[in-house]
């Protein structure tokens, strides 16, 4: 069993401020220097969990973040109720990407957030589906 | 070379007023796809970038880089300099072409 080392953390991914997207994925980063955890690891954390945060903000139409810090883990659960993936397989490929034009003006949008996810946890469960929002449970595992 | 050192040798615009971490450049990035940036700047590294938009804050801060550099004098949004003092984020500008800044950069960093 995983000891929880009393690290919990939860954000509000609110779509209507944009300006403040990777806000929660900062604020885990901070966390996680503090708690001097791995330099490597922590750089894992960050960029999958910003990819993921992002795609809830441009994708997802908000929705939630939380962390949990365990002695042997950090388990980062983020959930929209948005339209969800209509074809995961096609959305996990690299260069694949729905995003506005809008969008990728301002430089999101080149179809490798789900990708990077995948190359930087050590467990990636999504469960998604149209109509039905969508909920990426990403595990990086502490030595 | 330090963010001082260079920004005295290419006489570069603080745009956030002070250097906030004044460290060691370990290298250079050139791209305006965030998700390239996050995934390949390095750590006190400078990431030239045209974006000037406030969410390039967050990559430079998960990313702890030295510096954003944006080229072309480009001006750089209120909201993106306030975000970046924040953060503790610096920004900084020239004239230069993101091209030319980087041949520079390569001559000064070695
Ligand atoms: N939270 C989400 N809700 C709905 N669709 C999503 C979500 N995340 C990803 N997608 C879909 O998967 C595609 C690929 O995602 P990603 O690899 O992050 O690339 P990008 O965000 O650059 O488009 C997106 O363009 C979108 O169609
Ligand atoms: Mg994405």
């Amino acid at each position: 069993m995983a000891e929880k080392s009393g690290m919990h953390m939860e954000y509000d991914i609110n779509k209507e401020d944009f300006n403040s997207a990777g806000e929660a994925s900062s604020k885990v980063k901070k966390t996680l220097n503090m708690l001097g955890v791995d330099n490597k690891v922590i750089k894992r954390v960050a960029i999958a969990m910003y990819e993921a945060e992002i795609n809830a903000f441009i994708h997802g139409g908000g929705g939630m973040a939380v962390a949990d810090i365990y002695t042997d883990k950090i388990v980062i659960e983020i959930s929209d109720h948005g339209k969800g993936i209509e074809n995961l397989e096609l959305a996990m490929q690299e260069g694949y990407s729905t995003a506005s034009e809008e969008i990728r003006m301002m430089g999101f949008g080149a179809g490798m957030g789900l990708p990077n996810i995948k190359k930087n946890v050590d467990e990636l469960d999504i469960r998604t589906g149209p109509g039905e929002g969508t909920d990426l449970k990403m595990t990086f595992k502490l030595n | 070379m330090k963010l001082s050192e260079l920004v005295k040798e290419m006489d570069l615009n603080v745009v956030t007023g002070e250097i906030a971490r004044d460290c060691d450049i370990s290298g250079v990035y050139m791209c305006d796809l965030l998700s390239r940036v996050m995934s390949r700047a390095s750590e006190d590294g400078i990431w030239i970038t045209v974006m000037a938009h406030v969410n390039i804050v967050a990559v430079a801060e998960l990313v702890n880089l030295a510096c954003i550099m944006v080229p072309e004098g480009i001006a750089v949004q209120q909201e993106t300099i306030e975000k970046a003092k924040e953060e503790n984020i610096t920004i900084v500008s020239t004239g230069l072409t993101g091209y030319e800044a980087a041949c520079r950069l390569h001559d000064l960093l070695d």
